[in-house]
């Protein structure tokens, strides 16, 4: 993911060399889509309106990057992949290709309609467009655990799921736990025991914690390390976070 | 991760027809894996087909025989009763397997798909047969510990890395697909298959066929059964050696035997040889020496993974003994 952001800087520049309008970051794969598509029409002499794609307020600042960029900026940022579908004239698929997807989705309670584009983990989801940077990116390939958040009841890694395929998921993350400000038992137990030292594993640690007990899993303390060993904790805080889950199971307030 | 088309099937049909017509769609069920490899770059579909919201049934028992849906997730069979009570090797591979998270996460039929874990493989940078065929092997006179001391190729030396597949070669299990040209079972031991030349094919499913369910055949491994699993730490690691033990033991001596090892090959790595052996054998330590004995004849390291020639034999006999003291 990391090379995504890179490419994003690089058309960035792009852009201002060739003198177009400049725009907010985030705003760009939405953009770069649009460009790309209205040139394969253009290419392909179809002078269909552009409605069946989103957008519309922008519509002159992209007429405008028309005029004052050079087809040859316009193609670097056209994957090779829309370039072969507009030799093939397939122009609805370039279009479905380039297009990003409704997402209803509820977050700790919260229901939001999105538009997301098919690569979005629900991590950057999280993160990156809905700023809730409680769940952690750790090694975002699914080995550390840092991700974990509830999706519809059950842990999983946010960064080994698409956001896309989520819809009308029931997603809570760390900053849905509290009630107000009172912690939930498993914060304050974590808080209690010292489960934690840099505190970067800390989210994945206590929303796994918390399905581990909701699993049945956390009879024994070898049964709730056994079962929490997909959060890595490099600090080696292990000890203090069994001893938290164990007293949050013991305590009996989450069944 | 280069973005990509998703397209969520409504039936089995439309999964089929829509990956018949497009040769650069994959299909995608918990993606654990699949996403991974295409954040590294390794795979790079144009389309995804979103199969989770396919019917393929749960978990039901017909006369005995154990009939899985290709969907069902990993922890979600692992926790089954009728899979604990009827077929309790299944349960203890797939908790052997993974994480928590990722077994709510993987589907049966994804499992069976992972790729290899080859860090070669993984590496785009890196020469790699399986990978980008003709680019040769980095693994064969590089870091090979994890690798495969059976059955591997001149092109490839990489391991399969499921341990719910171990189990379920051990058990005679069928694989039920359906495709364009109708349904058809393959037998768990033929689902997989050894790299020989063509080492980017994991396997004997065609390209346009969707796994739709496993059978397990009824058997009488619901007691004397054990999955070992020897790996760098107690939890979440891959195994270095794994073995699938099932024994139908009656009064002492065993009546059949099912023996399977994982981490070895290319493929579930099943012991055929070593079962005929036990057949009719007492169920004591001097049978079960013989047997690991016989488990690593034709075994072939490659420096790292020399040590896996010892290890197995180790690893077959305690398995033998733990699974025949339960």
């Amino acid at each position: 993911m990391k090379n995504d952001i890179g490419h994003r800087e690089t058309s960035v520049k792009q852009m201002l060399i060739s003198g177009a309008p400049i725009f907010r970051i985030a705003q760009l794969p939405n953009f770069i889509s649009h460009v790309a598509t209205h040139l394969i029409r253009h290419f392909m002499a179809d002078n269909t309106p552009n409605d069946t794609y989103n957008g519309g307020s922008d519509d002159m600042a992209r007429r405008d990057f028309l005029k004052k960029s050079g087809m040859l900026t316009a193609f670097a940022l056209a994957p090779p992949s829309v370039l072969a579908a507009a030799d093939q004239k397939i122009c609805d698929k370039v279009a479905d290709f380039l297009e990003t997807m409704p997402l209803n989705i509820q977050i700790n309670g919260t229901k939001h309609t999105l538009q997301v584009e098919p690569r979005t983990t629900l991590l950057d989801l999280l993160r990156e467009n809905l700023e809730l940077t409680g769940t952690k990116k750790g090694c975002d390939h699914g080995q550390c655990g840092a991700c974990t958040v509830h999706v519809n009841g059950s842990r999983v890694l946010s960064c080994l799921t698409l956001a896309a395929m989520q819809q009308n998921a029931e997603v809570t993350t760390i900053e849905g736990l509290s009630d107000g400000k009172k912690l939930h038992p498993m914060q304050e137990a974590f808080i209690k025991y010292d489960g934690f030292q840099c505190g970067y594993c800390t989210p994945g640690q206590i929303m796994s914690g918390i399905a581990c007990i909701k699993e049945g899993h956390a009879g024994s303390r070898e049964e709730i390390s056994e079962y929490m060993s997909g959060n890595i904790c490099r600090c080696g805080a292990y000890n203090n976070i069994v001893d938290a889950i164990e007293e949050v199971k013991k305590g009996g307030k989450l069944s | 991760m280069k973005n990509f088309q998703l397209v969520k099937a409504s039936t089995r049909e439309s999964a089929i027809a829509t990956i018949a017509k497009d040769e650069t769609a994959t299909f995608i069920a918990g993606g654990t894996n699949l996403i991974d490899l295409m954040k590294k770059r390794v795979t790079e579909p144009d389309r995804l087909i979103d199969i989770n919201g396919l019917e393929f049934g749960k978990i039901i028992d017909a006369d005995g025989k154990i009939r899985i849906g290709a969907l069902a997730k990993n922890s979600e069979v692992a926790q089954e009763k009728i899979i604990c009570k009827k077929q309790p090797l299944l349960s203890m591979a797939l908790d052997a397997g993974a994480s928590q998270q990722i077994r709510n996460m993987a589907t049966v039929g994804g499992n069976m798909m992972q790729r290899t874990r080859c860090p070669y493989f993984y590496n785009p940078d890196m020469p790699c047969n399986k990978r980008e065929p003709k680019s040769g092997c980095g693994a064969k006179e590089g870091f090979n510990r994890m690798h495969a001391i059976f059955g591997a190729s001149d092109s490839c030396i990489a391991v399969h890395p499921s341990d719910m597949c171990i189990a379920l070669a051990a058990l005679d299990a069928i694989v039920l697909v359906d495709g364009p040209k109708g349904e058809r079972r393959i037998p768990f031991t033929e689902f997989h298959r050894l790299p020989g030349e063509l080492p980017e094919k994991d396997n004997t499913l065609e390209r346009t066929e969707l796994i739709t369910a496993i059978e397990i055949p009824d058997n009488n491994y619901e007691k004397n059964v054990h999955y070992l699993k020897i790996r760098d730490r107690t939890s979440y690691a891959f195994a270095l050696v794994s073995v699938a033990v099932a024994l139908d033991i009656d009064k002492g001596n065993i009546r059949e035997a099912r023996l399977a090892l994982g981490g070895v090959a290319h493929k579930p790595w099943r012991l055929f040889e070593v079962e005929n052996y036990l057949k009719g054998k007492p169920a004591t330590e001097n049978t079960f020496r013989e047997a690991a004995r016989m488990s690593v004849q034709g075994a072939k390291g490659f420096g790292g993974n020399d040590f896996k020639i010892k290890l197995t034999p180790n690893a077959v006999s305690e398995a033998l003994a733990i699974a025949a003291s339960k």
